[in-house]
This record gives structure tokens, C-alpha cells and sequence, in this order.
């Protein structure tokens, strides 16, 4: 099933981004690393882009692709599951753990881009923050989301975004991607 | 989940979850320096050993600190149990001093089910760490982690138990365990350390061990438990030992891939040849390694998801 960000109406979904334009803002977001890592150059940290489950994974994976196409850089990808760092823990039925992978060489002094779908309270990201704090010490940590949709509980904000959309709360976002939902799209459901 | 108590029960969705949940722990803390995870912050574990262990309280008491939970260890002597409090007493003050878990090893069997019983007006949940010869159910779990880890799976694969089945609680859970993961089970024992109503488990059963060893994927030693024994339940260590034990030779007859299993303590010579335990196939310390993630799945699924209603 795609996530649901927020509670969700029985009532329409309409349809934010469609395939074409999640293609258009990865390659966006592609060339916005390239350019704000400096990616390449003889000074840049060496760039790690690790995935948050479930989502945030096949879109690290899309987005590395597309940096090695544009740059010729090869970015190493991994998938940090943060389960086990949620604070809300006690408010949900136990959920599954995800893998945890991270690229061969660590994140030791790296620069560190974590990659989820959607940005929304800011918990999942902390909760990245200090799951990476117990692999290593990377060099920095940036954030790139595909839809940042606001109401924000912690000061975090991406570097990266894909799209702002302005939402209620009792809205909800789903992204679906190829990999998972067999087809590409962001929508607004509720 | 509110308790583990049992494996008699627990569905095969449970058991795999709990299994799952130990893998991905294990691979989450492969290669870290740094082997502590936040997710039971503020929790308080309470072990309450009645009978002596050091493996399994070890144990729980690490995967409590792995996870952060506050761990606080209660031996039986030393206590307030050694003055004659009851069992009942003494669980009703430590849910009262705000254990969130109390795990429970007792010399009498259903200990575990009576301490869940009387708490279960409280938030408190209960794991049984080995209650008489009834069960054991985490050990059945890094068990079945373990063999699910060598073999890959556990459906259609044979187990053999071999040796004091009348007495261990490690058999009964794992006799559960196995089958509801698809395993099948052979109970591999003198007549005198089979329990009465053994015909009705779903298991086969034989007392010749060298007609079953080609023909299975695991064997699992049992300990020979003395401290239980009031009686002749065998002529000697020696007989028992030629007839029961796995020597070197009767590792021969196994399949290339079989694995060996023991719960510990061992005792070499006796019930396994030393070059059998120390052998690569033996995967005993990699049962106390996953006894660890599993125990810590198992903390997991009992203390980290939704408060249930008591």
C-alpha cells in the first residue's frame, strides 16, 4: 500500500505531479546536488546519498542515477532504516524493519544526503540524524525530499526539494513510485 | 503480543515476525562501533531468576542494554524471596516499582503462566526465561534463528532432539516451534527420558540415534539434567554417553550441510565429543550470538509498539 502522510478523507485525490514531472524534478534535484556539492571538484567531500524505507531508497537509487548521468560521478547509494530511533514508538502497532545498508566505504567524514519522499513533521528526519550519529561522524548532512507539504513539530528544513506543496493536516500525500506501486505520481488525497 | 510465555500457540506469523525482527536487528548492528539503539529508552526490565543461568541472563540483560531499556537483575537469594516471599508478592512489587517487562526463569512449571496472571491487571509483560521442564521459548526462537540462519529455512527441513527430551523445557518449545515453522521433529531418547503422552506430539520418535543421523538436517543435543533427576533414568554417563552421545564417528553419518545445535551447558565427553563441539559445523556459539538479537526483537515486540489495554 502507499503511504499516507496524515489523515486521509474518504473524499478525492488529485494528482500533484504526474510520472513525466516526477522524472523532471529528480533530474531538477540532480543537478541542484551537482551543483550546490560541487560534486567532482578537487576541495568536495565525497557525497553519499542514503535512502529512508521505504520511499526514500528507490529515490536515492533514481537520483544517483541521474548525477552519474549529468556529472559522470559516480555517488555511492545506501538505506538507513530509523525505526528503532522513532519517538512515537508507543503510539503505533510494531512495524516491520526495514534493511539497513550503507555503501561499502561508511559515512566517515562524508557528505551525507539523506533521501525521503515526503517531508512532514521533521521526526523521521531527527530520527535519521541520530541513527547516522551512531554509524560515524559524517563530514555534513543535507536532506532532499520529493514533496516537502509543511507543519513542521522540529526546526528541519531540506536543502533539496522537489516540490513545496502547502497542505492541511487532515490532507494527506502519497507518492507512488515504480518500483513499489508500479507507476509514478505524487498525490493529494483527502 | 502482551507475554511470551509459550511457544505452544504462537502462530507461525508471530514466531516469523519475531525471527525477522532479529535478523534485521543483527544486520543492523553488524560492523557498528557503537551497538546500542535508543528504541527502549525509559523502559525498565526486570530479570527475576529463581534457578541459576548465567547464558540467558546474560543474554537478556544485554539485549535489554542494546536497546537501551534500564535493566535491574533479582536473584531468588539475596532477595526478599529468600526471606519467604512469594512469587506473587514479589511480581506485584516489581510491577508496582514500574517494571515495564519482568522475565521470569522458575524451577516450577507454569510459573510464567501464574506471574502473567496476576499481573495482568498491570502494564507489566512477562517473559518466561525457562519455567521447570515446561518451556523456553526464546531459546526455541535463537534456535530456530540460527538454523533458519545455516540451512536458510526451516519448512520441510528434519530436526532430531536428542537426549534428556523428559526433562527439558528447551525440547517441549522447540517440538512447538519447529513444526509451526514447517519443520519435522524427531525425538531421539531412551525410553526413560520420554515424557508420558509423547505419542500424541507431532513429532516421530526413535531411540536409535546412528538410524536417524543420515537422514537429518539438524541435530540438537540436549543437556542431561541432572539437578532434575531423582531416580535411574539411565545405568551410567558412559552408557548413556555410547548410546546418546555425538562422537566424532556419529558426526560421520551426517549430511555435509547438517547442523549441530546444543543449548548449553555442554557437557563434552559426555553428551558431544569436544572435536564435534569446537567442529564448523557445531553453530553453539552462534546460537548465544543470536540469542542476543532475538531477545532483543522479542523486548521489541512486547515494549516497543502500542500500549495494549490491560
Amino acid at each position: 500500500m502507499p503511504r499516507t502522510r496524515g489523515a486521509a478523507d474518504p473524499g478525492g485525490r488529485r494528482e500533484l505531479l504526474s510520472a513525466g514531472d516526477v522524472a523532471r524534478t529528480v533530474a531538477r534535484m540532480a543537478h541542484q546536488v551537482i551543483e550546490k556539492t560541487t560534486l567532482g571538484g578537487t576541495d568536495a567531500a565525497p557525497v553519499v546519498l542514503i535512502g529512508i524505507p521505504t520511499r526514500g531508497a528507490p529515490l536515492a537509487k533514481r537520483l544517483a542515477a541521474r548525477i552519474a548521468e549529468f556529472s559522470g560521478v559516480d555517488v555511492p547509494t545506501g538505506v538507513l532504516d530509523v525505526t528503532l530511533y522513532r519517538d512515537d514508538l508507543r503510539r503505533h502497532p510494531n512495524r516491520p524493519l526495514e534493511p539497513t545498508s550503507l555503501p561499502d566505504g561508511g559515512i566517515e567524514d562524508k557528505l551525507v544526503i539523506l533521501v525521503d519522499d515526503v517531508l512532514y513533521s521533521g521526526r523521521t528526519v531527527r530520527a535519521a540524524l541520530d541513527a547516522l550519529r551512531d554509524h560515524g561522524r559524517p563530514r555534513a548532512v543535507q536532506l532532499a525530499v520529493l514533496v516537502d507539504r509543511g507543519h513542521r513539530e522540529l526546526p528541519i528544513r531540506a536543502d533539496y526539494v522537489g516540490k513545496n506543496v502547502p497542505t492541511a493536516r487532515s490532507e494527506g500525500i502519497e507518492v507512488l513510485l515504480e518500483e513499489l506501486d508500479g507507476r509514478d505520481a505524487v498525490e493529494l488525497v483527502g | 503480543m502482551k507475554h511470551l510465555l509459550s511457544c505452544d500457540g504462537l502462530s507461525r506469523d508471530a514466531a516469523t515476525a519475531v525471527l525477522d525482527t532479529a535478523d534485521s536487528l543483527k544486520q543492523a548492528l553488524l560492523g557498528r562501533e557503537i551497538r546500542k539503539l535508543p528504541t527502549l529508552r525509559g523502559r525498565t526490565v526486570i530479570t527475576m531468576f529463581y534457578e541459576n543461568s548465567t547464558r540467558t541472563r546474560v543474554s537478556f540483560e544485554i539485549a535489554g542494554k542494546w536497546m537501551s531499556a534500564d535493566v535491574v537483575n533479582v536473584s531468588s537469594s539475596g532477595s526478599s524471596v529468600s526471606k519467604g516471599e512469594s512469587l506473587r508478592d514479589t511480581a506485584l512489587t516489581l510491577a508496582a516499582a514500574g517494571a515495564d517487562c519482568v522475565i521470569v526463569r522458575h524451577p516450577a512449571s507454569g510459573a510464567a503462566h501464574r506471574l502473567a496472571g496476576w499481573l495482568s491487571h498491570t502494564h507489566t509483560s512477562v517473559v518466561n526465561a525457562g519455567d521447570g521442564t515446561h518451556e523456553h521459548p526464546t531459546q526455541a526462537l535463537l534456535d530456530a534463528a540460527t538454523l533458519r540462519e545455516r540451512l536458510g529455512g526451516l519448512d520441510g527441513r528434519r530436526v532430531a532432539i536428542v537426549g534428556d527430551v523428559l526433562h527439558s523445557r528447551v525440547a517441549r518449545s522447540n517440538v512447538h516451534l519447529l513444526t509451526t515453522l514447517g519443520a519435522e521433529v524427531v525425538l531421539v531418547a531412551p525410553p526413560t527420558l520420554l515424557p508420558t503422552g509423547v505419542s500424541g506430539w507431532p513429532v516421530t520418535v526413535s531411540h536409535e540415534l546412528d538410524a536417524e543421523l543420515s537422514a537429518v538436517d539438524a541435530v540438537m543435543m540436549l543437556r542431561v539434567q541432572a539437578e532434575r533427576m531423582h531416580g535411574g533414568f539411565f545405568p551410567s554417563a558412559r552408557e548413556y554417553s555410547i548410546a546418546y552421545g555425538l562422537s566424532e564417528a556419529r558426526m560421520r553419518l551426517l549430511p555435509d550441510h547438517a547442523v549441530v545445535l546444543h543449548p548449553g551447558p555442554m557437557l563434552r565427553g559426555m553428551e558431544i565429543a569436544s572435536v564435534v563441539a569446537d567442529s564448523p559445523r557445531a553453530a553453539i556459539t552462534d546460537q548465544v550470538r543470536n540469542g542476543v538479537h532475538v531477545r532483543m526483537a522479542v523486548l521489541y515486540h512486547l515494549l516497543a509498539g502500542e500500549e495494549e489495554v490491560a
